[in-house]
């Protein structure tokens, strides 16, 4: 590929995959069967061109391949603050990997729809929160791939032999014991994002392994801690002693070693973490916004019988974000219904933080996801404050920010 | 003198901006001004651009390559960058640069303990073959230089 035999493209892919295959350690590359785009986010002129600059090349993937979100919502773009010059840019950048051959799925969670790995397969993936969910959750195997690189592999067909592709990288680095969180917690939603970001917070970049849950967490669960410990770390990976497949014991989690450290976690350790994910101060509240990553169908499910009979305060928004596949699913099961009665809305294929859709009146945000909580303040200027989804729907619906605090108190 | 690894070569010198956090930098780095904008991080507000920045590595988003790139093509990015490991988030914005436009900035690893003696406001001068030269520089200078 390297001397262009197989088009213009796949030598430009090829080019920049082998100068990172050095820096990545590797002796060589390995064939993958999947990979997901993160590189669709429109940014700027840069991320536009690289995409255009391949697509004109001829680009074609090799391997099945799913489209992260992108930069534009095409069909409700309108009705919010999305300048048309960016829209007209997003769209240009959305085109550009269609036309590659990629499934436009434009989503964050492409391990909830029915192109998703399978257990020990070689895939190459962009978007960490897909990453830490496609290696722990389901014991896929990616690195943590950055954007730009992903397409290159999913060109090449081809990945660094290196990380976490291989088993032996695969091992827990750092135990941590729950010692002393009330059951009552566990079973509780918003405990998972919680754990998630102190997770991430410790653990950095190495490998967490999780002992001493009394409870079995959902694949939403699972999904909500792994996108906050990606984002508050760096995590690609994580454990579960009992419940994630590649950790049925603690020795297996750990490839028979002994942990490099140990931490306990403690109901107070947890409250601290909690208070982290809440920047705004006082209960003022502009909107309430959820699904990062994007809305499941079960959590519309979970959604819907909370918003019955219920509006929303005239002057907060109410929001949810998922893909457009998802929303059709959504629709079909009779979810939307109550959204709408509501007086909610439902953004697809982006998110708040890959689009500029929010007006500037909207100052303080709240959500029950940690990865929304991590980089609102930095990424779009505003305050924000976690909680469990019945306290969002609560606190939209009285216009002001409240919290049930009981499940936290121990 | 520090002997670093150049993972991407190349020369440059400046002042440097040294955290010991990690930075992602969606949602952490500006790409229009060169400005840190992770509100939690100890480098927020600072202007990075033109600046020798030093950070551990990366942290979380696998859009902070997609933004440095953005900030390689605008004008607005470091320097060099410093890190302690082989950061490949920092190395692929970089290679792609020099694919797509033909510029480069050095990106070299160097040992944890060295690292731990860089400060913010050190003249920092990066070799082609990794070596780092840091020389001190006092306040006074240090305005003047900004």
């Amino acid at each position: 590929m390297l001397t262009g035999e197989h088009g213009p493209a796949a030598q430009m892919a090829m080019s920049i995959l082998s100068r990172m295959a050095v820096i990545y350690g590797a002796e060589e590359l390995l064939d993958i069967s999947g990979a997901h785009i993160d590189s669709t986010i429109y940014i700027g002129d840069a991320g536009l061109e690289y995409a255009e600059r391949l697509a004109e090349l001829g680009a074609r993937v090799a391997v099945p391949t799913t489209l992260n979100v992108s930069g534009l919502d095409e069909r409700h773009w309108q009705e919010w603050s999305v300048p048309a010059e960016w829209a007209s840019k997003a769209y240009r950048q959305m085109v550009a990997y269609q036309s590659m051959g990629a499934v436009p799925t434009w989503t964050c969670a492409p391990y909830q729809t029915e192109l998703k790995p399978a257990f020990g397969q070689q895939i190459a993936w962009g978007e960490s929160n897909a990453i830490v969910f496609a290696n722990s959750v389901i014991g896929a195997r990616t690195e943590r791939y950055p954007d730009l690189l992903d397409i290159c592999c999913a060109i090449t067909g081809r990945a660094p032999a290196a990380g976490l592709h291989l088993e032996r990288n695969r091992a827990g680095d750092i135990l941590f014991r729950l010692v002393d969180v009330p059951p009552k917690l566990q079973a509780d939603d918003s405990f998972y994002p919680v754990l998630g970001h102190l997770l991430g917070k410790i653990a950095q970049e190495r490998i967490p392994v999780v002992d001493g849950l009394g409870a079995t967490p959902t694949e939403d669960q699972l999904k909500a801690l792994g996108a906050a410990a990606a984002s508050s770390g760096a995590v690609a990976l994580f454990h579960i002693v009992g419940v994630t497949p590649e950790a049925p014991t603690m020795d297996t989690a750990f490839h028979g070693r002994q942990p490099q450290r140990v931490v306990e976690i403690t109901l107070s350790q947890l409250r601290a973490a909690r208070a982290e994910l809440t920047s705004a101060e006082g209960t003022g509240l502009d909107m309430v916004v959820l699904g990062s990553p994007h809305f499941s169908l079960a959590e519309f499910r979970q959604l819907a019988p909370l918003l019955y009979g219920r509006t929303r305060h005239p002057n907060v928004e109410f929001l949810v974000t998922s893909s457009r596949a998802m929303v059709m699913l959504a629709e079909q099961a009779g979810y939307l219904a109550e959204l709408e009665s509501f007086g909610g809305k439902v953004t697809v294929d982006t998110c708040i933080l890959a689009t500029p859709m929010l007006p500037p009146h909207i100052r303080t945000l709240m959500t029950n996801s940690a990865k929304y909580a991590y980089y609102a303040p930095g990424l779009l200027n505003t305050q924000i404050t976690f909680g469990s989804l019945e306290d969002c729907v609560r606190s939209a619906e009285l216009g002001r920010i409240v919290r049930d605090e009981s499940l936290w108190r121990g | 003198m520090i002997q670093g690894r150049a993972v991407v070569g190349g020369n440059a010198e400046g002042l440097a901006l040294v955290s010991d956090e990690p930075l992602s930098f969606w949602g952490g780095y500006d790409h229009r001004t060169g400005e840190i904008t992770d509100r939690r991080h100890p480098l927020s507000s600072q202007i990075a651009a033109g600046r020798i920045l030093a950070l551990p590595f990366s942290r979380g988003s696998s859009t902070t390559a997609a933004v440095l790139l953005e900030a390689i093509r605008s004008g607005t990015a470091p320097a060099a960058i410093l890190t302690t490991g082989d950061d490949t988030f920092f190395a692929l914005a970089i290679i792609v640069a020099s694919e797509m436009y033909g510029v480069t900035l050095p990106l070299v690893a160097i040992p944890a303990d060295a690292f731990a003696s860089l400060k913010t406001g050190m003249y920092i001068r990066i070799e082609a073959d990794g070596r780092v030269e840091v020389s001190a520089v006092s306040g006074e200078d240090f305005s003047n230089k900004l």
